[in-house]
């Protein structure tokens, strides 16, 4: 369980890495927290020729607030953002999600934009980060360009990223509501079986103004269920409204399984889990019980 | 085969490794520093046997390349235990039958002594997030969770007499 052999840089700056990344095209993979890329290399899943080692750009790593966005640089480890007290406060449903990412030493190397560029379908943060509505900056040898989250991913394992180019940034509209963030995994830290991230905002009527659902693990990408959020949109987030919420995931969508869970079980399981996901989103913004 | 020149602190001692790319920092303490109380158990990534400190925090060793560690300081399992005999919460492993084939101790182990050292007198639910990266397949666990409880009481403990000294004074 040895890699195979490549050649290693460790560039200083964001420039350097670009122009590195551009020079070798598919030869050269980047290399974040390697918590992924690493076990690939090991099983030789992937054999790039030359490892871009993004550890030493110091540029890339951080989390600040500018005007109503939270920015976090695609380097930050998992373990200071599930630390970060802007985070906990203004994106409260990442912090949510960050502690069912890993265990402690992997979060310690594990970084936000590697395991979104790594677009695993059963990872937490990319599911997180479509409801989020977050925008995505890439940068390449001729510039950059901002994608929204779910222009991103692109199917299994692939994103909108292409060779010589980076995932730098994570831009996350602050705004005020509830969330939660649930899954179903063997153990604690596993990779989800079903997860799902829900947030709700409600109006002075305690009625939705603002909904979002989406589903994590059962597909190739992220599941957006835009049915259920239009359902409970002027709606008293009651046990009612979000079981008509549940109803209307597209369980059609719920796509994949696995020796452990089937893609049956995954069904069964995942309007369960959304009508518990939805309530905890509705009590955390301050709906009545 | 191209080599790369890495100099780090390991166990307190500055060392300069000659490695190939490719050589993972667990491979690198074992073959190049005989350092092998370092377990290496799945190779990728899942069992946690060969977790070192990192600049004090916890890492997997196999997941992490040498030559990604110049100018940093590496902990291994050999650097937290004293010349002869075991440290406390070694022995707290012995007396509670914290291991049985050993192979994942030192790993186990590693993210305990970090633990304890961030949080003296961590409860169980902290014992058990620190340990959740550490696969044991002998011992069911307890037994580890009962080591290191053990060891928290008694820094509670210390932390008490200390406190009332100083109130007593």
């Amino acid at each position: 369980m040895k890699p195979a052999p490549f050649d290693y840089a460790a560039p200083r700056t964001l420039d350097e890495a670009i122009d590195l990344l551009g020079r070798h095209g598919e030869d050269a993979r980047p290399l974040a927290g390697g918590q992924s890329l690493m076990p690939m290399l090991a099983l030789r899943l992937s054999r790039p020729s030359l490892l871009v080692d993004l550890n030493r750009v110091e540029s890339l790593s951080g989390i600040r607030i500018d005007d109503d966005e939270l920015r976090i640089g695609a380097m930050t480890r998992q373990a200071e953002a599930l630390e970060s007290a802007e985070i906990r406060r203004h994106v409260p449903l990442l912090a949510q999600a960050l502690a069912e990412v890993g265990h402690p030493p992997t979060r310690a190397r594990g970084t936000i934009g590697g395991s979104l560029a790594h677009a695993d379908p059963a990872a937490e943060l990319p599911a997180v980060i479509v409801a989020l509505g977050a925008k995505l900056v890439i940068r390449g040898a001729t510039g950059e360009r901002v994608l929204r989250a779910e222009e991103f991913f692109r199917g299994m394992f692939e994103t909108d990223v292409k060779a010589g180019e980076l995932l730098v940034e994570i831009r996350i509209p602050i705004q005020a509501q509830g969330s939660a963030f649930l899954e179903i995994a063997l153990r604690k830290g596993d990779f989800a079986i079903v997860s799902v991230a829900a947030s709700i905002a409600l109006g002075p009527d305690q009625r939705c103004v603002a909904a979002t659902l989406v589903l994590g693990g059962v597909g190739p990408m992220p599941v957006r269920c835009a049915d259920s959020e239009r359902r409970l949109i002027g709606h008293t987030p009651d046990a009612a409204a979000i079981s008509a919420a549940a109803e209307a995931i597209p369980i059609d969508r719920v796509e994949l399984g696995s020796r452990s869970a089937s893609r049956g079980y995954r069904r069964r399981v995942a309007p369960v889990l959304v009508k518990r996901a939805l309530a905890a989103a509705a009590g955390a913004a301050g709906a009545a019980p | 085969m191209k080599l790369f020149s890495v100099t780090l602190v390991v166990n307190g001692r500055a060392v300069t490794l000659r490695v190939e790319a490719r050589q993972s920092l667990a491979d690198a303490l074992r073959g190049e520093l005989g350092l092998t109380g370092t377990h290496l158990g799945c190779e990728h990534g899942v069992c946690g046997a060969c977790t070192v400190l990192l600049d004090g925090e916890p890492v997997r060793g196999c997941l992490l390349l040498a030559v990604q560690t110049e100018g940093t300081e590496v902990t291994t399992i050999e650097g937290i235990s004293p010349p002869a005999g075991l440290n406390e919460l070694q022995e707290s492993f012995r007396r509670h039958h914290a291991l049985q084939c050993g192979y994942c101790t030192p790993g186990m182990v590693l993210s305990l002594h970090a633990l304890l050292a961030r949080d003296p007198t961590a409860d169980e639910e902290a014992i058990r997030e620190a340990i959740s990266g550490n696969l044991c397949r002998c011992t069911g666990y307890l037994p580890i969770l009962q080591a290191a409880l053990h060891v928290a009481q008694s820094n509670r403990l210390k932390r008490a007499d200390t406190s009332s000294t100083q109130s007593s004074a």
